[in-house]
């Protein structure tokens, strides 16, 4: 398993975060977190960094000036002890203080909606490249489906793109739906996030420079497990990325003459309820109502990133998901040990 | 300090109370048509809310308190965050802020009652109703996962989780109904203070002479007009769908997700107005007293509440940036929500004239006041940066927002709220609560607001999401959240005095007289408490400030306005 990469920031957004934090913000940038806004690893993200340091330095700035003439004031003009019972002097107001006052604010909104604007339509409204790689995103409770239209790969949570730099730019576009209720595909280093919702197509892209993890999760309530809706991106070198898609591209593993657990396994599996939910390519297995599970064994995690793939894990999972994701869909399968056994003995093999 | 002239002619003509006085009691108060009897009820009603609600926020942090907790299962955080958010919004802003309106609008504009005493009376019992109708879920709706369970949709009940097939059972439709009820109340009690204030005001306050708390609540009620109506509206779409068989929001027969969101945010932003521009209200009123010096720039504070009334109700779709509205709708939006902080900020700068050569008196009320002026602001700010859609594409949804809108709702709502409390409580009851008392509830809970508050922004940043039951400990959010959590029960103790002092204050309270603060606005010229009518006599007034006139026959205002 990789682990995620740390922010790389350069000396120059450092030193202007640094005079133009807050001392809390400014904890938050060297905070370790692998979903943290302020370390951004793809275009989108960083243009929305760079974004949101101009809005914080103007809005700290505005923060100094009035929070530090209202403690002025508040200070300056207090009642002490001795002061005359005299009113002060009762000012109704000023109309040339009360234009400047609105004059001001109104040029710092346009300064700040015209860089906006320029972001906006710089992410959301630029022409596709040729080479652009298309994966279809659909959303489902409480898990991800991942197909790869042009390459014939379908998977599930676990999202594999290939790395986009200056010299051999190759952006990843989501084109993203959903099954079923209201998601949202957030990997905060890549981009912000979009929503994924049912009867719409959405579209956002990323373009990681560095290979590495990516962690993210659905950030739309979408039922009882939102929380563990989680996304792992894996961002890989061009001969990575295509030594993955021609293993994905594989029917599953069959016929397993020196395991006799595996092909057991492979019998119950095929003989019981699991086929009607999950696809296997290359069996009878074809329901697309759970995660397709073709290489199941390939990935590191399971249950959407709940947990690790162990084979420990799995066969819990297969005894009783509810037990390690209350509220999720699969139901408890109910097998006697001996085919539970079999079947974690098979899916472990699904490379 | 010189003293007010209060008529009191015909006050000793009340009778006293005659039989079992208990029973009479409750009678009298069940049966009111009295806008301020119905004023207290809804502030009391929005009390027992705020304490429920509360302790759902308590049971909220203890499970986020820590990373992978088992405090809660996930079914019961879901409904706790539901619950939360709903009866915040629809059974303790809404009530508590109609509550003050009710009491204070009609002794404020020198009248004896509201217009429509008996619809007043038809508009609390509704809401109230709304409100036990959503708790009774807890025993009546089978809902998603077994019998008896509360709403778990989220308070912004997100389509297609509501229709029948991700919702069975009843608990959405508990939902549905209380916030249907709520909002016909709401427009009843709009209609009402609207009418009120149109109609019923003394001689000589013309709408320029209105107190701001007056205007503040005749931009908000109109609000309400505009702004409840979509949402009961679709709630009624929402049942359709869910029994009759339309498909207005049912994705599943090409119905749209979509469409759901616009209703609600045409609803929900300007809600937020709704509820903000009574706390403005309160300041406006309580700034100027505390201060000696009378409200700076009325006409443009006039003009900014009514320019945020009608800019409010072109924002909504910035909590839709991330829907795929596309480039052109986001840029609008964007345009809209930031132009919202040009008449915000004039409020603040006139605020900070009104304190800038006066003589800043720190009562417990002005206390809560400067607390809300720079909370306020903060929130204000943290707005402008969820205003930039993309840098909203990162911040939405996650607990940036969250902490953004508690900033606004208890930072500066709650704040003015109390400050509202501690001017308006001699009024109402004739005594002064305990300023020590008062004093130890601000400081408790200005540092567990900022405990709380300030670090939540924190997780948001690193990538939390919101309404998430647990996470995982690798992300880097614990330590976040427990200072959050430990901010809370601060805050808590903070509320605990506050209602402390309220019940010890009404026995034991210094008495408070007509007018304890010297202040300027009629309802101060009336007994404490006030007569059933109110004024024995109807005031006339000549000015902005009648008392002021009153107790300075030498430099009155009407000489300036």
């Amino acid at each position: 398993m990789t682990g995620y990469r740390k922010a790389t920031l350069d000396s120059r957004r450092t030193f202007r975060m640094a005079v133009c934090f807050l001392p809390l913000l400014a904890s938050v940038a060297t905070a370790q977190s692998p979903t943290n806004i302020f370390a951004p690893a793809a275009t989108p993200a960083h243009s929305i960094f760079d974004l949101s340091m101009l809005v914080l330095s103007v809005t700290l700035a505005i923060f100094l000036t009035v929070a530090g003439l209202l403690l002025y004031a508040l200070i300056r003009f207090r009642q002490r002890r001795g002061d005359s019972n005299r009113e002060p002097a009762q000012v109704y107001g000023s109309n040339q203080i009360e234009l400047s006052w609105t004059v001001i604010p109104v040029l710092i909104v346009v300064m700040l909606f015209l860089t906006t604007a320029r972001v906006i339509i710089g992410t959301q409204a630029i022409p596709k490249p040729k080479d652009a790689l298309n994966v279809t995103v659909i959303g489902h409770q409480f898990w991800w489906e991942y197909r790869y239209p042009g390459l014939g790969v379908v998977t599930a949570n676990e999202l594999h793109i290939p790395v986009s730099n200056a010299a051999h730019s190759n952006p990843t576009y989501l084109n993203m739906s959903s099954a079923d209720v209201a998601h949202s595909f957030w990997v905060p280093r890549l981009a912000g996030k979009t929503d994924v919702i049912p009867n719409r197509v959405n579209t956002m892209w990323m373009d990681p420079e560095q290979p590495g993890l990516y962690l993210g999760q659905c950030a739309q309530y979408c039922g009882m497990q939102h929380a563990k809706m989680l996304i792992r991106v894996y961002a890989q070198s061009p001969a990575e990325f295509a030594a993955w898609v021609s293993q994905q591209k594989q029917p599953g593993l069959q016929g397993f003459a020196d395991n006799s657990a595996a092909s057991e396994g492979q019998a119950v599996f095929m003989h019981n309820a699991c086929i009607n939910c999950h696809a296997i390519s290359g069996t009878v297995a074809t329901g697309r109502f759970g995660p397709d599970l073709t290489h199941l064994a390939s990935r590191d995690t399971i249950g959407s990133g709940a947990i690790q793939n162990t084979p420990e894990n799995l066969r819990k999972w297969i005894d009783d998901p509810n037990s390690l994701k209350p509220g999720c869909l699969m139901p408890a399968m109910h097998l006697n040990d001996r085919d539970l056994d079999a079947i974690t003995a098979y899916l472990t093999q699904l490379r | 300090m010189s003293t007010t002239q209060v008529v009191e002619g015909i006050d000793g003509t009340r009778t006293a109370r005659q039989g079992s006085p208990p029973f009479n009691v409750v009678y009298e108060w069940l049966t009111t048509v009295d806008h301020k009897k119905i004023g207290l009820m809804y502030i009391g009603y929005a009390l027992i809310f705020l304490l429920i609600a509360g302790v759902e926020a308590m049971l909220m942090r203890i499970q986020l308190a820590i990373p992978n907790n088992h405090f809660v299962s996930p079914q019961v955080f879901n409904q706790l965050f539901t619950m939360h958010g709903t009866t915040m919004v629809f059974f303790v802003g809404m009530p508590i802020l109609f509550g003050f309106g009710n009491y204070l609008i009609p002794l404020m504009i020198g009248a004896r009652d509201m217009a429509f005493p008996r619809l007043n009376a038809f508009s609390f019992w509704v809401s109230a109703f709304a409100g036990f109708l959503l708790y009774f879920s807890y025993f009546g709706a089978s809902g998603l996962y077994a019998a008896g369970s509360a709403p778990d949709v989220g308070w912004f009940a997100y389509a297609p989780l509501t229709a029948k097939v991700f919702s069975p059972g009843h608990s959405t439709d508990y939902w549905t109904l209380a916030v249907f009820l709520s909002g016909i109340g709401s427009i009843g009690t709009a209609l009402n203070i609207v009418t009120t204030i149109v109609c019923m005001r003394c001689r000589g306050m013309k709408m320029s002479r209105m107190p701001l708390l007056v205007w503040l609540y005749l931009v908000m009620c109109s609000l309400v007009f505009v702004t409840v109506s979509p949402l009961t509206a679709a709630q009624i779409m929402l049942t359709l769908d869910r029994y009759l068989g339309s498909h207005f929001f049912d994705t599943q027969a090409g119905g749209s997700a979509v469409l759901w969101m616009h209703f609600f945010w045409i609803f929900g932003h300007p809600e937020v107005y709704v509820l903000v521009l009574p706390a403005f209200a309160f300041v406006n009123e309580i700034i100027p007293v505390f201060s000696r010096k009378a409200i700076f720039g009325y006409p443009a504070m006039v003009a900014a509440s009514v320019g945020i009334g009608f800019i409010s109700l072109s924002v909504w779709a910035h909590h839709m940036f991330t829907v795929g509205l596309g480039a052109a709708a986001n840029t609008f939006f964007v345009f809209a929500t930031m132009v919202i902080s040009v008449p915000t900020g004039i409020k603040i700068f006139n605020w900070l004239a009104t304190i800038w050569g006066g003589k800043v008196i720190f009562a417990t009320p002005m206390m809560f006041c400067v607390g809300f002026l720079f909370q306020f602001l903060v929130a204000g700010l943290t707005g402008i940066m969820l205003a930039a859609a993309p840098f909203d594409w990162q911040l939405g949804n996650s607990y940036f927002v969250v902490a953004h809108f508690h900033y606004v709702l208890v930072g500066a709502i709650l704040f003015a709220l109390f400050a509202a409390f501690y001017y308006w409580y001699p009024k109402i009851t004739g005594r002064m609560m305990s300023e020590t008392l008062g004093k130890w509830h601000f400081w408790l809970f200005i540092i567990g607001f900022h405990l709380t508050f300030d670090f939540m922004h924190v997780p948001g940043l690193l990538g939390m999401p919101r309404r998430i039951y647990t996470y995982e400990a690798n992300r880097g959010w614990g330590g976040w959240n427990l200072i959050v959590s430990i901010g809370a029960v601060v805050q808590a103790i903070g509320l605990l005095i506050f209602v402390y002092n309220l019940v010890q204050s009404y026995f034991r309270g210094k008495h408070a007289g007509h007018d304890p603060w010297d202040a300027w606005t009629l309802e101060w010229s009336t007994p404490s408490p006030p007569p059933a009518y109110n004024f024995a006599v109807l005031p006339a007034v000549n000015s902005r400030r009648p008392l002021w006139d009153l107790k300075h026959p030498e430099d009155p205002d009407s000489d300036y306005e």
